[in-house]
Order: C-alpha cells, then structure tokens, then sequence
C-alpha cells in the first residue's frame, strides 16, 4: 500500500494506492493521525478509487480516523469506490455513517455545503 | 454446466501479516481453475483475508514465528478452505462470531460477518490452548459470460 497525502480547505486528502489490508493499517493510521495534528485539519477526504482490495482490517483503521475526525468536530468523506469494494461497505455498515461519493469532486461539494451549514 | 475440477492444495506459512495477502493470492489462483466470476473471487479472498487475519491477530496474538495451516479443496463446484492455527483457542465460539464483538478498540469485530456474508458455509472448531480451524464453503457459481464465448 502507498499513501499520498496533501492538505487544503481544512482537509487532509489521502489517496491509498494497492492492498488495504492487516499489514497496511499501522501505517494508516501512523501517518493519518500524525498528518491531521501536523496540519491541524479538521475534516478527512479519503480517495480509494486505487485500492486492489480491501478488508475488516482497513474498514476497521477508517472506522477509528471517522471517530478522531468526529471527536475534533470535523467531517469525513470517502470517494472513489469501485464496485469490487462496494458489498463491503454496505455489509461494513460504514455507508451508514459517513458520505460516500463517486469521485473528489462530489465529496468536495459534500464538504463545502456542510461547511456553510455548519457556520 | 461449468467445467468439473477435483483438486487440492496445502500451503504451511509463518504468522506473518505479510502472508496474508500471499494466501488470498494463492487460493485465487487455485479456484480460478473453474470458471468463476469476479464477484465470486473478490469475496473469497476477503473470506481467506479474514480467517488468516484471525489466526495471526487472535489465534497467535501477533507472533509472528507461528505456523499457518490453509488447505483448499475443490470438489466439483464447491470450494471448501480449512485455515488452521495451534494458538490459544476460542472460548466461546458463538461470542466471538457476533458482528461488533473485538477484543480490539482498533478492530471492527467484522471477520466473521464478512466470511458469513461471502461464503455458502463457516463452521469454527476450537479448543482453548490448543488452537482454531475455520472451515469455510462456497459453490462457485459458473461465469456464464466467459462460457458463452468459449
């Protein structure tokens, strides 16, 4: 798994290319958490439009980021699914909890309208 | 009627996370002697992930110089995965198979929803101290499109 990471609007943006599974969620969850106190974001944009596979142990290291992002009164979206990943995420139950989008542009619209709700 | 294979396999790995990506791999490439859709194969690997998962994580908290045991059957359409650890057991068996149940805050406790949801069949036998077998079961349902071009 490799991750890209950048951030703007109050966003960490992850991209996660390759398998998301038990030996990638250290990782994860390393860089995340120290990513979101580095730039002080509050909300979360995850892009797994490249992820190979994914399972309970990656739904397990999102399901811990949405509730640090929730606690710090941020949002968390996640885009790019593919349909290979999708039963998991409705078996997961995690498409009950936070927006799922087809692509970054989506969630980006889906934060800014809860931003301006919001303030 | 899709193509009939009778076939086994066993593979012996260290309780390392890095194996099991290796096992789902593996038993991709076994099932794939049938003709099976991508569907089907994406859940059986998320199934092998889990059990494996859990043999590492549960079965051998996290000891890495373990041994794995994973044997695949393929019996006409039928798929049958044993993923077998000597760790420290299961005490109740039931408790453990609730969706949400972790003995980890980090962990959703989804395992065995995934492989029940995934797979036709899991049966768990587990002796506290002396180890786990998972035996998992799925008919493989032909791809009706390849086999039309074939």
């Amino acid at each position: 798994m490799s991750l890209i990471l950048n951030s703007k609007k109050n966003t960490l943006i992850i991209r996660v290319r390759g398998d998301f599974d038990l030996v990638s969620v250290h990782e994860f969850r390393e860089k995340i958490d120290k990513s979101l106190e580095e730039t002080m974001s509050q909300n979360l944009l995850l892009d797994l439009s490249e992820i190979t596979f994914i399972d309970s142990s990656g739904i397990g290291v999102i399901l811990g980021r949405y509730r640090k992002v929730k606690a710090n009164h941020g949002q968390m979206v996640i885009c790019g699914t593919q349909p290979a990943i999708e039963k998991i995420f409705k078996v997961s139950g995690i498409i009950s909890l936070m927006p799922i989008c087809s692509t970054e542009k989506e969630a980006w619209k889906l934060l800014e309208q809860n931003t301006f709700k919001g303030a | 009627m899709g193509k009939i294979v009778n076939n086994k396999i066993k593979l012996e790995f260290l309780s390392k996370g890095e194996n099991v990506a290796l096992a789902r791999i593996t038993i991709a490439a076994f099932v794939s002697q049938l003709e099976i859709t991508l569907s089907d194969l994406e859940e059986i690997k998320v199934a092998v992930s889990e059990a494996v998962s859990n043999a590492i994580i549960h079965g051998y908290q996290n000891k890495p110089e373990e041994i794995v045991t994973m044997t695949g059957i393929l019996k006409g359409n039928t798929l049958i995965l044993e993923i077998v650890d000597q760790g420290i057991g299961i005490p109740d068996i039931q408790k453990a198979m609730e969706p949400a149940y972790s003995t980890d805050p980090e962990r959703t406790g989804l395992g065995f929803v995934f492989m029940q949801s995934f797979m036709n069949e899991v049966k768990v036998e587990s002796q506290v101290n002396c180890g786990t077998k998972v035996i998992l079961t799925k008919q493989i349902n032909p791809d009706l499109k390849n086999m039309a071009v074939s």
